[in-house]
C-alpha cells in the first residue's frame, strides 16, 4: 500500500470527561475513498474536527506525510490541503456564490479582489459539478438547500484538496446531483486525492467507497476493504456494546381495543423538505419511541407537534380537536395539552442565569396567579411539590439554575412541564449528556406518567433507550416513517437496519 | 433559478439601498422646487456643510454595525478629532497639512484601540464603546474645556464653498477659470471630499478580503470561521476604519465651524443620528448586509427632513417627532422578513 497521507497515533479527545475518542490509530491513503461508519456519538465527528482544525486533540500525534503536523485552525488545515466540508454548511449567506467559492484565497488585481476573474473561476467550478443553472453573481440566501450543498462542493473542489472530507455531504442532494459527486470523486481519486466519506446511507457507501472504517464509543473498532465483510457484520460491528442502562419493565402489549384512548393522530405531515409524509398515532398510557439517525427529522417533528412550524401540511387529530396548535402558548393550553422537552436544555429549556424555582414556574405562572399577579404562597407550594416529586438535588430554589448538574438541570424542564398538566409529553433526546443514575430516574418517570395515561412520544439518539423505554417504536428516514416495531420486535439490530434504510431484517 | 439580467439582481440584493436613494431623490427635488432659490449652488452649498460631518460619522457607524454591532463612540471620536483639529489647523501650509494628517490620525488610533478591546478584551462593541466613548469626550475636555480654536481662515473659506471659490483662494486653475474646471466650478468642496474619501477609504475596503471578511463575520461568524477567513484582523480593521472615518468628520466639523467644542450633547446626538443613518440607508442591524455608500444616503435624508422645517411653515419643535415617524417607517420594511420565516424557533436565534 502507498504511504498513509494523513496518520493519526494514538489521538484521544475529552469533553469535560467524557470521552469523544481513546487511543485512535487511524490512516488514510492518497488514491482511497474511505468510509467512516459509526452509531450516533461514535467519535466520526469529533474525528474530523481534529483533522480539519476545529478541535484539538488531548493527546497523540497526527502525521501529515509522514510528518507530524498540528492543525491550530481550520485556515491551517486548508492550507495544508485538507478540505472539510461540514454538515452545517460553511457558507456565507449575504454574500454572493461567487464571494463564497473564492472566499479565503480570491483572484486580485493590483491587490483587490478581481471580481470579473471571480466569476469566471465560479463558472468553471460550477461547471466541474454540473451546476451551470447557479448564477456565480446570486446570493447564496437565495439557493435551495440542495444548491447550497454543491455551491460548498464546488468549493472544497476549487481548494485543491490533497483530503476531501465529506461529512453528510450528500443529505439534501437530489439523485442527479448524487451521480455528480459520485464521478467527481471517482475522478479526484484517479488524481491522488484522498476522500473521507462519512454518510449514513449504506447504500452510498457501498457504490462509492473501497475502505471501511467502523468507529464505535469514540473507539477505532476495525478497518477493512469494500467486500471483506456483509452488511450485517458492518451493523455488528457498530452496535457491539453492553446495553449499560436499567430500565423499568414494561407492561405486556395489549390488543388494540383494550388500549388507551387515541390522543393524537396525524397523517401525511409534510415541512419543506424536511418532513414528507409522516403518519403516527399515540394512544393514552403508551411511550412511542422516535428511532432514526441524528436529522432525519425527528426534531422537526416534535416542533410541528409543539405549534413551532409554520406551513405543516397534513391532517391531523389531537384530543377531540382537528389541527396543529398555532404556537407553543396554545399548545400547553389547549383542552388536550401538549408539553415538550426542547433539544438543548441550556437555550430552550432554561432561563441559565433565573433561580430554580422561576425557571420551574415558567410555564405555568396562570396556574399560580390571581388576576394579574403570582400568588407566592401558591408558587413555593407548586415549587416544593415538584422538586419533592422528581427528587431535585436543590441548595436553595432561589439559587439560579446554572448551579445545577446537567443531570439535574433536566429534571428542572421536565418538572416544568409537568407543572401544566399536559396529557401528551414529546421529550426531545431527554437524556443526553446527564449520568447514569439520573437517566434510570428519568426511564422509571416516563413510566409511572404512561401509568397515570398520559401519552409520550420519545426521540432517542442512543438505541438502547428506545428498546428499553418504547411501547412502539416508529424509525425516520429523510422525513419518512420507514419502520414501526413494536414490543419484542424492537432490537438493537432491526432498529439500526431501519435507520441505515436497508433490509437486514432481525434473525 | 435562471440567471437574472444585472440591473433586476442588483435591484433584488440592494433593495433597501434602492428605496433609500429613490427616497432622497424625491425629497431633494422636492425640497428645490419648495425653495424659492432652489436648484441654485449657494443652497447646495449651504446644505452640503450642514451634511458632512454625519455624513462621515454614519459611514463610521456603518462598519460596526456590519460586523453586527454598533459603535457609541463615533460621536465623540468625531469631537475629539474636532477638538485636536481647531489645535492645530493653523500656520504654515505644511504645518495645517501635518495637523491634518495628526487629526486623521488620532481618530483612526482610537479606532484601532476600540477594536482591540473588543477582539482581545471579548468584550461586545456596545459596552466596550460606551466606556471609551467616554473617554474621547474626556480626552476632548481635556484639550478644549471651552469651545473656540484657531483655524486658518483661508482654508475654512475654501473647504466650505464651491470648487471655484477653492481654485480662487489658492490661485489654483488660474484662479478658478481655466476651461477644464469649468464644469466642477459649482459643485460644493464637501460634496468633493465626502465622494473622495469613499473612493479612496471604502471601495478599496469593499473589495479587500478584509472587507469581505467583516460582511462574513455578519452574516455567519460561524462560517467566516469555518472557512478560515481572518476574523481577529478584520474585527479590528473594521473599527480602525470607523476611527478614520469619525476623525474625517470631526476634522470637517473644525474646519466648517472654525472651532472645536467639547459637547457631550451633540457628541451623543451624533452617535444616535448615525445608527438612524445606517439603518436608513439600507444596512442590517443584524450585520453582513449594507454599505458606507447607504449610509451617505441614510445621512442625507435625515438632513434634508430637517431643511424642509426652513422653507415649510412647520413648527420646528415637530422636527424630531417627523424625524422619528420617517425612521419608524423606513426599519418597518426590515420586518418583513420575519413573515417569511417558516420555524418560529428561528426568529429568536
Amino acid at each position: 500500500m502507498t504511504e498513509a497521507i494523513v496518520e493519526y497515533r494514538g489521538i484521544s479527545k475529552y469533553f469535560a470527561g467524557i470521552r469523544a475518542l481513546e487511543s485512535v490509530d487511524f490512516a488514510c491513503h492518497p488514491g482511497s475513498i474511505h468510509a467512516i461508519l459509526g452509531e450516533n456519538g461514535a467519535g466520526k465527528s469529533t474525528l474530523i474536527k481534529i483533522m480539519s482544525g476545529v478541535l484539538q486533540p488531548d493527546a497523540g500525534e497526527m502525521l501529515l506525510e509522514g510528518r507530524p503536523v498540528t492543525f491550530p485552525t481550520p485556515h491551517a488545515a486548508n492550507d495544508a490541503g485538507i478540505v472539510c466540508m461540514f454538515q452545517e454548511l460553511s457558507l456565507v449567506p449575504d454574500l454572493s456564490v461567487a464571494d463564497n467559492i473564492s472566499i479565503s484565497r480570491p483572484p486580485r488585481r493590483f491587490g483587490l479582489i478581481d471580481r470579473r476573474a471571480q466569476v469566471a473561476r465560479a463558472e468553471e467550478l460550477l461547471a466541474q459539478v454540473r451546476c451551470e443553472d447557479v448564477d456565480p453573481n446570486a446570493l447564496v440566501r437565495e439557493l435551495s438547500l440542495s444548491r447550497r450543498q454543491m455551491v460548498e462542493i464546488a468549493k472544497a473542489i476549487g481548494r485543491n484538496p490533497k483530503v476531501l472530507i465529506l461529512d453528510e455531504a450528500t443529505s439534501a442532494l437530489t439523485s442527479r446531483d448524487v451521480q455528480t459527486v459520485y464521478d467527481l470523486l471517482a475522478d479526484l481519486k484517479t488524481k491522488g486525492v484522498a476522500s473521507l466519506f462519512i454518510s449514513h446511507r449504506m447504500h452510498e457507501v457501498d457504490a462509492l467507497c473501497d475502505t471501511l472504517s467502523v468507529f464505535r464509543n469514540g473507539q477505532h473498532i476495525e478497518t477493512f476493504a469494500k467486500g471483506e465483510k456483509s452488511e450485517r457484520e458492518i451493523v455488528r460491528l457498530m452496535i457491539g456494546r453492553d446495553v449499560e442502562a436499567h430500565f423499568p419493565p414494561k407492561p405486556a402489549p395489549k390488543p388494540v381495543e383494550e388500549r388507551g384512548e387515541e390522543l393524537l393522530n396525524i397523517r401525511g405531515l409534510k415541512w419543506g423538505n424536511r418532513l414528507n409524509g409522516i403518519d403516527l398515532s399515540l394512544r393514552r398510557g403508551e411511550i412511542v419511541g422516535l428511532g432514526g439517525l441524528d436529522g432525519q427529522g425527528q426534531k422537526e417533528l416534535l416542533l410541528a407537534l409543539f405549534g413551532v412550524l409554520r406551513d405543516v401540511d397534513g391532517e391531523f387529530h389531537i384530543g377531540g380537536r382537528k389541527g396543529l396548535p398555532s404556537s407553543p402558548a396554545a399548545a400547553k393550553s389547549g383542552d388536550t395539552r401538549i408539553a415538550l422537552v426542547p433539544e438543548d436544555r441550556k437555550t430552550e429549556g432554561l432561563m441559565l442565569g433565573m433561580p430554580i424555582a422561576d425557571n420551574l414556574l415558567a410555564a405555568s405562572f396562570s396556574k399560580i396567579s390571581r388576576g394579574f399577579l403570582i400568588d407566592p404562597a401558591r408558587a413555593r407550594k407548586a415549587v416544593d411539590e415538584e422538586v419533592e416529586r422528581l427528587r431535585i438535588k436543590v441548595g436553595s430554589v432561589a439559587d439560579p439554575v446554572m448551579t445545577l448538574s446537567g443531570g439535574n438541570q433536566q429534571k428542572v424542564v421536565i418538572a416544568k412541564w409537568l407543572m401544566t398538566d399536559p396529557d401528551i409529553i414529546l421529550l426531545n433526546d431527554p437524556t443526553r449528556g446527564i449520568d447514569v443514575g439520573t437517566k434510570q430516574e428519568i426511564y422509571r418517570l416516563m413510566r409511572e406518567l404512561a401509568n397515570e395515561g398520559k401519552a409520550l412520544l420519545f426521540y432517542s439518539s442512543d438505541y438502547a433507550e428506545l428498546i428499553g423505554c418504547c411501547d412502539r417504536v416508529s424509525v425516520l428516514y429523510s422525513g419518512r416513517v420507514v419502520s414501526e416495531q413494536e414490543g419484542d420486535a424492537i432490537t438493537e439490530e432491526s432498529l439500526v437496519a431501519a435507520s441505515l434504510n436497508i433490509g437486514v431484517e432481525a434473525a | 433559478m435562471t440567471h437574472k439580467a444585472g440591473w433586476k439582481r442588483w435591484l433584488f440584493q440592494n433593495i433597501g439601498f434602492a428605496t433609500a436613494l429613490l427616497l432622497l431623490i424625491v425629497l431633494f427635488l422636492t425640497y428645490n422646487i419648495l425653495h424659492p432659490r432652489g436648484f441654485s449652488s449657494a443652497v447646495a452649498i449651504q446644505n452640503s456643510n450642514e451634511t458632512a460631518a454625519i455624513a462621515f460619522v454614519a459611514m463610521a457607524q456603518t462598519l460596526p454595525v456590519l460586523l453586527g454591532g454598533l459603535d457609541l463612540s463615533v460621536g465623540a471620536v468625531m469631537t475629539l478629532t474636532n477638538c485636536v483639529a481647531s489645535e492645530l489647523l493653523n500656520g504654515s501650509p505644511w504645518q495645517i497639512l501635518f495637523g491634518m494628517f495628526l487629526t486623521l490620525l488620532t481618530g483612526t488610533a482610537f479606532g484601532f484601540m476600540n477594536g482591540c478591546i473588543v477582539v482581545y478584551g471579548r468584550i461586545q462593541p456596545i459596552i466596550a464603546t460606551l466606556a471609551t466613548g467616554a473617554i474621547a469626550i474626556g480626552l476632548a475636555l481635556l484639550i478644549r474645556p471651552k469651545p473656540g480654536g484657531n483655524v486658518d481662515d483661508d482654508l475654512g473659506w475654501a473647504l466650505t464653498n464651491s470648487v471655484y471659490d477653492f481654485a480662487d483662494t489658492y490661485g489654483l486653475a488660474d484662479g478658478g477659470n481655466a476651461w477644464w474646471l469649468r464644469p466642477f466650478a459649482d459643485i460644493p468642496v464637501p460634496i468633493m471630499l465626502i465622494v473622495f474619501v469613499a473612493v479612496v477609504a471604502w471601495v478599496p475596503f469593499r473589495r479587500s478580503v478584509t472587507g469581505r471578511t467583516v460582511y462574513a463575520i455578519g452574516s455567519a461568524e460561524g462560517a467566516a470561521y469555518m472557512s478560515g477567513l481572518p476574523i481577529e484582523r478584520a474585527k479590528i480593521a473594521a473599527f480602525t476604519l470607523g476611527g478614520f472615518f469619525a476623525a474625517c468628520g470631526g476634522l470637517y466639523l473644525a474646519i466648517q465651524t472654525s472651532s472645536g467644542n467639547a459637547d457631550i450633547q451633540q457628541a451623543g446626538a451624533y452617535t444616535l443620528n448615525s445608527i438612524a443613518a445606517v439603518v436608513l440607508g439600507g444596512t442590517s442591524l443584524l450585520g453582513g448586509v449594507g454599505s458606507a455608500i447607504g449610509s451617505l444616503v441614510g445621512a442625507m435624508i435625515l438632513r434634508v427632513i430637517s431643511f424642509y422645517f426652513r422653507i415649510l411653515d412647520i413648527d420646528p419643535l415637530l422636527q424630531p417627532l417627523i424625524e422619528g415617524v420617517v425612521l419608524l417607517v423606513a426599519v418597518s420594511f426590515g420586518a418583513f422578513r420575519t413573515l417569511r420565516v417558516k420555524n418560529q424557533l428561528d426568529l429568536f436565534r
